[in-house]
């Protein structure tokens, strides 16, 4: 079974050369540490910086320059800063290639809710919708089940939606899964984990195909 | 040259009464209009609608407005961080409109582009789509949003001139532009307001056609909202 590291671990796997990539708060945030040095990628913060680099040093922090988890951070040489507009058209337009985020839900059919618990204290959508719902790629980073032990990969989502039929592919502390024809694909199980565990934590339609392998990390 | 520089924060504010619609720009607390919020506090005006990305924390930024009950409604992408805003949500004080980011970015856009709607992909199936036009373009479902309506927005630059030329810095840059002509009155503050002909026309991000009025603001706090750093070792 993974820990929020060893998830962040197997998601920076899916990172190419040459891809712009737009992190999620939470756990896809921590995809950045685990990204090959010998790949060429930039991070895009949706409040407006392209090229986002790590946190500055102490005494360095600019109240200028921060990320959408309104972090303190730097920027890279070849950044550059634009308004919200201009991110959210680099997003819309697909000029983004792989989105990371995390969920409360995810369904069969590619449907994703992480954003309201109805009765609970409303934050709001930020950026997620926007994301989900024209982004190349989506990779959803999660638990598989909830705290109580439930599945939170189902056939029909029980939260109030942000997207949907909009992701591809999620990976949990459990497994990496395809999402295709309606139904939850098994690629690969964590270290330590058999298919038999992950059958029983998913909820939703679960295709198991030949040998699964165990990640690679 | 048309002069768009006001004395002070006041006379840039002059017109401002209860029940208006707001713009104001920032995300968080980077890049927030802090002279225009403080001077709306000292006024008093009540019951404004308030389009700003996030509301600010307790105690600054529209937070402030909010501990003093000035705000009817609020629009917005994110409003966590706020006890006193869960409060006023939770007790039916206050009315909220969430919008996704992007949504709310172009919103904006639109208002100050003279577009009276478009559509968008985003929040197509959920609640945000509720009760809107929806339409299909190549097999994908959009949503129809309009342009939002303001009387006065307030935006923050990082330097400016007589004309009302605006240059931003980092991402404090955000929802600033896009609010620029969005709305009857736009009053720009700025950190530093520098003579004609200082700022390069090459490098400058809104044009002062955007802008009616703008003055240097006397103190920018700039408060940090999450500190994070890393180890020099």
């Amino acid at each position: 079974m993974l820990d929020k590291n060893g998830i962040a671990k197997r998601i920076a796997k899916e990172v190419q050369d040459g891809f712009y990539v737009n992190l999620g708060i939470g756990i896809p945030t921590l995809v950045a540490n685990f990204v090959r040095d010998d790949i060429d990628v930039e991070f895009q913060s949706e409040n407006g910086v392209l090229g986002m680099g790590p946190f500055p040093f102490e005494g360095e922090e600019d109240a200028d320059i921060i990320n959408a988890g309104k972090q303190t951070i730097t920027s890279l040489p070849g950044a550059s800063f634009f308004d919200s507009a201009t991110s959210f058209a680099m997003i819309r337009g697909k000029h983004v290639h792989l989105t990371i985020l995390g969920a409360m839900e995810v369904s069969e059919n590619g449907d994703i809710a992480n954003w309201k618990i109805p009765g609970k204290m409303v934050k709001g959508m930020g950026g997620a919708m926007d994301l989900v719902a024209s982004a190349e790629t989506i990779i959803v980073a999660m638990m598989h089940t909830n705290k109580r032990g439930e599945s939170k990969l189902l056939k029909k989502c029980s939260l109030p939606l942000t997207g949907v039929g909009c992701v591809t592919k999620v990976v949990t502390n459990l497994a990496v899964l395809e999402i295709k024809n309606n139904q939850f694909y098994l690629l690969e199980r964590a270290p330590g984990v058999s298919v038999e565990e992950i059958k029983k934590a998913t909820e939703g339609t679960l295709v198991v195909k030949g040998y699964i392998p165990e990640m690679e990390l | 040259m048309i002069n768009k520089k006001v004395n002070n924060v006041e006379e840039a504010l002059i017109g401002v009464s209860n029940n208006m619609t707001f713009m104001l720009g920032g995300f968080g607390l980077c890049g927030i209009p802090e002279n225009a919020i403080a001077e709306l506090v000292r006024r008093g005006v009540k019951n404004v609608t308030c389009i700003s990305n996030n509301a600010g924390i307790d105690g600054f930024g529209l937070g402030l407005l909010l501990q003093n009950k000035q705000i009817k409604k609020m629009i917005s992408s994110y409003v966590g961080e706020n006890d006193e805003f869960e409060r006023q949500m939770l007790s039916g004080e206050l009315e909220v409109e969430l919008t996704p980011q992007g949504t709310l970015a172009e919103k904006c856009r639109a208002a100050q582009a003279g577009f009276p709607a478009f559509y968008t992909p985003a929040g197509y199936g959920t609640e945000v789509a509720e009760g809107k036009e929806t339409r299909n373009f190549e097999g994908k479902m959009h949503v129809l949003e309009m342009a939002y309506k303001a009387d006065f927005a307030f935006v923050k630059a990082w330097k400016g001139d007589a004309a009302g030329n605006l240059i931003f810095k980092g991402t404090a840059r955000n929802f600033n532009p896009l609010m620029c002509g969005a709305a009857t009155i736009t009053v720009a503050e700025v950190e530093e307001l520098v003579p004609l002909g200082v700022l390069d026309p090459n490098q400058i991000h809104t044009p002062g056609i955007f802008v009616q009025r703008i003055f240097q603001g006397e103190k920018f706090e700039k408060r940090i909202e999450q500190r994070t750093v890393r180890s020099r070792s």
